[in-house]
């Protein structure tokens, strides 16, 4: 059997990628989550960061938000804001970031300002 | 009989009406492909985020529980009906269509005694069904100045519903619309979505997962049903902008051919009358001679 899973990144308007890959990083609400073949059956979501696609070469996504559910070795990734790394110019990850820095304070709930920060950590990473 | 010159005039104006209904056909065609095509793009996101709640109501136990939005109220005495049609006319059967399937709903409904709110998208739909039912109509939308729906407008819609959810100002709620099948084939749907409908489930998709929640399964479900009511309103609404970009264009089709069979006609008739005053003409022009 092999080691391998398709993985689906799909927003409402269009199917961004589907794949084989071996392994998948995605940044869960409540941390980093390596997914292998195999998994057991999970459904969570996930707060800003990046997704890593391992297959031959690395793939890498920028997210804001998302659903993922894993069941019967196939990956699901539901979002609206999955940008590929690859073609992410610096510009608008500068707009982004500053967005995020004026609505940090803003938020009100504790969850709020969680994603917030967890936003503004991740671009200043790509930014880098 | 008509004159030569009402004849005349009469083909011209068919003629410039050809022209009209000729180039919204072909704007429509244009418009057509763009909307199918992010209609059928938009598919597999709304399919699987259904999917993926339906096998969350599976899996839940505790229907006490559970929150409202997944599994209803419990009671079935407030209905709200979401019509959605264009804001456009001169698109064929488009909105009838809608407005006819919902008014067939809005009258059982009413005939079973039950309490009926509506909220109309677009203002077609909006005049057919306040003639007859104007006093239900809570809200109407309109998104004639938008270009392109996207999702926020979905998203406003969405919300709206949620917020007279939560208000308690109904038990079910369905949504009109039209599913785009082919350029000339679109079906009137009503659709279910609070509660979830579960009975269109797939028969291969039986297996029970348990699956594993991270975190919570309420906050889960907390998060992601608002968010499926807008995601079925976005593909509601991107099914009826390709159906009426497609109901549209075969109306124009068939008015363009109808529009060319007229002129045919008529064609043919003036060159008749024209014919026959010649032939009069001609006859007195001999008969004159001949009294000479």
């Amino acid at each position: 059997m092999s080691d391998k899973f398709t993985v689906e990144i799909i927003s409402p308007d269009q199917t961004v990628l589907k794949q084989e890959t071996k392994e998948v990083i995605i940044p869960s609400f409540e941390g980093q989550m390596g997914i292998l073949n195999n998994h057991i059956p999970l459904i969570t979501f996930l707060r800003p960061g990046i997704i890593t696609i391992k297959a031959e070469g690395e793939k890498k996504y920028y997210v804001e938000e998302g659903t993922v559910e894993f069941s019967n070795n196939n990956l699901l990734i539901l979002t609206s804001t999955a940008r590929d790394l690859a073609n992410f110019d610096k510009s608008s990850i500068n707009e982004l970031l500053q967005k995020a820095e004026a609505n940090l304070n803003t938020e009100s709930t504790d969850k709020d300002r969680y994603i917030a920060s967890y936003k503004i950590e991740t671009l200043k990473e790509i930014s880098q | 009989m008509p004159s030569l010159d009402d004849l005349k005039k009469r083909i011209k104006s068919v003629k410039s009406t050809q022209k009209i209904t000729k180039a919204m056909k072909m704007v429509a065609a244009a418009k057509l492909r763009k909307a199918q095509e992010s209609a059928e793009k938009g598919r597999p996101y709304s399919q699987k985020m259904q999917n993926i709640i339906l096998n969350l109501t599976k899996s839940i136990n505790d229907p006490q529980n559970a929150p409202k939005l997944l599994v209803g109220t419990g009671e079935d005495k407030k209905y709200l009906c979401v019509v959605l049609t264009a804001d456009r006319g001169l698109c064929g059967g488009f909105n009838s269509n809608i407005c006819k399937l919902a008014k067939t709903n809005f009258k059982k409904i009413l005939g079973e005694g039950k309490e009926l709110n509506i909220i109309t998208v677009g203002s077609k739909g909006h005049d057919q069904i306040k003639r007859e039912y104007g006093k239900y109509v809570i809200k109407k939308f309109s998104f004639k100045d938008k270009k392109n729906i996207s999702f926020n407008e979905a998203d406003e819609v969405g919300k709206e519903i949620i917020s007279l959810f939560n208000q308690n100002k109904f038990d079910k709620c369905i949504i009109f619309f039209n599913n785009f099948k082919n350029v000339i084939t679109q079906i009137p749907q009503s659709q279910q979505i609070i509660p979830a409908e579960t009975k269109n489930l797939k028969e291969g998709n039986d297996q029970n997962f348990s699956y594993e929640f991270e975190p919570e399964e309420d906050e889960i479900l907390e998060d992601l049903l608002p968010k499926n009511i807008s995601t079925q309103v976005f593909k509601a609404l991107l099914e009826n902008a390709a159906s009426e970009q497609g109901s549209r264009m075969t109306a124009m089709d068939n008015a363009t051919r109808n529009a060319g069979d007229l002129v045919d006609k008529l064609t043919i008739d003036y060159n008749r009358s024209r014919q026959a005053s010649i032939t009069k003409e001609l006859i007195e022009i001999i008969s004159g001679a001949e009294s000479l």
